[in-house]
């Protein structure tokens, strides 16, 4: 009843319903290899044969106790200087990295888009396209529907007949375009772009742009992270600000965004 | 209740603060409330296996993408799928047949077959082994890009070889007809023969799938493991034979010929080759059908479990 309500009076922030919970998260890496002493093999065996398994083993806090909830219909997007933590913490959303203490509650399987995901290289646009349909849960009916809107979409083609050729083949930009078009084909509950959306160019982006608010309307919920303060104020309509590992602030874009710009002019 | 139209006036607000009703409410019990699921838990086994069969679409297509893009580079592209194994043949008949003279025993009719039979037999398993140690590792981008059960791509893997071996049993019926084998009902045996075979295989993948993506050494020494493990089932040579000529004691007779690589190869043989020699030189171990039986169920199922078991941890660090 009062979700109704709710959705009556303010139809944007469509009546609250949380998909991404994050409870006072914390998440520590341990890096093999980053030990000082040598990486030769004489060292490596004097390890072994020592029995010191733990010798190159560091952690690193990255995320430090984030608390946020996020509702259906939300655009947020993620700011903070190289290194804040705001990868890891949507890796750990997505349920990709294990939370050292505190917990990750979400609605549906979020998916998350990254610079550096690759797909399958050695085969070509258009098995790339199906097989990461198939794999994302999609019908093959669902796929050849879509499959030109896909292409369309990713600008693969714009350039000549790029799709029937190995993804080796194509620029970076072309490969993020397209892994875009293939992962933005499918309505997410919760989808997380991390600086994906850099990577293309101008035409490109405002497709994307374009492309985040339909799913958003679909009732999705889209994390953001970006360096461009532009396309975090022409998408999202709430920012977290991480400094650290720690939450500096959480709120309507244009106020944090301003916070972050007076901070990081200095 | 009312009040949440109130507060809800200005979005912003709104966002940041979260309206009364749900505010008492601690995190845990506002995710029960809208049944939120810890991220990235693992589902159940009876839940993770019907996840898996949703995705035999793509199960099916990846390994057919792989089949078809491993020879993508090469000139000749997919004439390599027969010419590989028909060199492999030929490079151990060259060896073990002429040099070592093991074909003395059997006749050239029947060794060539048998020797054919037991390497592509064998490299049916030791692709599927190889391939599923790297399944996980060396497909990181595409296990931290997209949402799927990870035992598609060591099933995946294990497919792929299965067609691989299709291309090659195409090879030895040429060889079994070229040397005068003619067709007969025990050849239908081999569908049962590779359907068991299929299960140990892709039972196996998942395990060193695990192994391997926690331990990335493993894939430099499983070469090493897999050539011990193709001299001691008799590839090349009979094994009981060869073993009793070095009297090797009997219970190290009975083990090594009950080795699921073993039983798998020789119950090939057995439904393909015809004739006296073969009859002499194919050592069936006891119970043989049990044995087939029991490894592609103990490694199948025990793989499968094995795998699951750490469903939530791959692709991480």
């Amino acid at each position: 009843m009062a979700e109704q309500n709710g959705a009556a009076k303010a139809p944007m922030s469509t009546s609250l319903v949380p998909t991404v919970i994050a409870d006072d998260v914390h998440i520590v890496y341990r890096v093999y290899g980053g030990n000082t002493g040598r990486g030769s093999a004489t060292a490596a065996l004097n390890r072994l044969v020592r029995r010191k398994p733990n010798a190159g083993v560091r952690e690193v806090h990255a995320v430090k106790g984030v608390s946020f909830t996020a509702y259906r219909g939300e655009a947020i997007g993620l700011i903070g200087s190289n290194g804040s933590g705001k990868s890891t913490l949507l890796k750990a959303i997505a349920g990709l990295l294990p939370t050292e203490r505190g917990k990750v509650y979400t609605d549906g399987q979020p998916s998350l888009l990254g610079v550096n995901a690759a797909m399958m290289n050695d085969l070509t646009g258009e098995k790339n396209v199906m097989l990461g349909g198939l794999a994302m849960g999609m019908s093959r009916e669902q796929i050849r529907e879509r499959y030109q809107e896909i292409v369309d979409f990713s600008g693969i083609n714009e350039k000549g007949d790029f799709i029937t050729l190995p993804m080796r083949t194509y620029s970076s930009g072309m490969a993020a375009r397209l892994r875009f078009s293939i992962a933005a084909a499918k309505d997410h509950d919760v989808l997380m772009i991390d600086e994906a959306l850099a990577t293309g160019d101008r035409s490109f982006q405002k497709r994307s742009e374009a492309r985040v608010r339909e799913l958003r309307k679909g009732a999705g919920t889209v994390f953001l992270v970006s360096h461009n303060n532009r396309s975090i104020r022409d998408t999202c309509d709430r920012v977290l600000w991480l400094e650290h590992g720690q939450l500096l602030m959480d709120g309507p874009t244009e106020e944090v965004v301003r916070a972050y710009e007076k901070e990081t002019a200095r | 209740m009312s009040t949440v139209s109130e507060t809800t006036h200005g979005s912003a607000v709104a966002m940041s603060a979260p309206p009364s009703p749900d505010g008492g409410l601690s995190a845990a019990e506002l995710a029960q409330k809208y049944g939120l699921a810890v991220s990235g838990a693992r589902p159940g086994l009876a839940e993770y296996a019907r996840q898996l069969w949703d995705r035999r679409h793509f199960i099916i297509a990846f390994s057919r993408a792989k089949l078809t893009a491993q020879y993508s580079q090469a000139k000749l592209g997919q004439v390599w799928q027969v010419a590989t194994p028909l060199l492999n043949a030929t490079v151990y008949f060259l060896i073990f047949g002429l040099l070592m003279g093991q074909s003395k025993g059997m006749g050239i009719k029947t060794y060539i077959p048998f020797l054919v039979t037991g390497i592509f037999v064998f490299t049916f398993t030791q692709s599927s082994a190889m391939s599923g140690v790297r399944a996980i590792s060396g497909n990181l981008g595409l296990v931290r890009a997209l949402h799927f059960p990870r035992a598609a791509l060591p099933i995946s893997f294990a497919l792929q070889q299965l067609q691989q071996l299709l291309y090659s049993m195409v090879v030895l019926f040429l060889f079994l007809l070229g040397f005068g084998h003619t067709p007969q009902a025990s050849w239908l045996l081999i569908v049962p023969v590779l359907v068991l075979q299929f299960v140990f295989n892709t039972g196996l993948a998942m395990i060193l799938a695990r192994a391997g993506s926690k331990t990335p050494d493993l894939a430099q020494l499983l070469p090493f493991i897999l050539r011990t493990w193709m001299y001691a089932s008799g590839v090349m040579y009979n094994l009981v034979e060869a073993l009793k000529k070095q009297h090797a004691p009997g219970w190290l007779i009975d083990v090594l010929s009950a080795n699921p690589a073993a039983v798998f190869i020789n119950l090939m043989r057995s439904s393909l080759i015809s004739g006296h020699a073969a009859h002499k030189h194919i050592d069936l171990p006891p119970h043989v059908w049990a044995l087939a039986v029991g490894w592609a169920l103990l490694i199948g199922a025990g793989g499968f479990v094995f795998f699951w078991k750490a469903e939530e941890q791959y692709g991480r660090g």
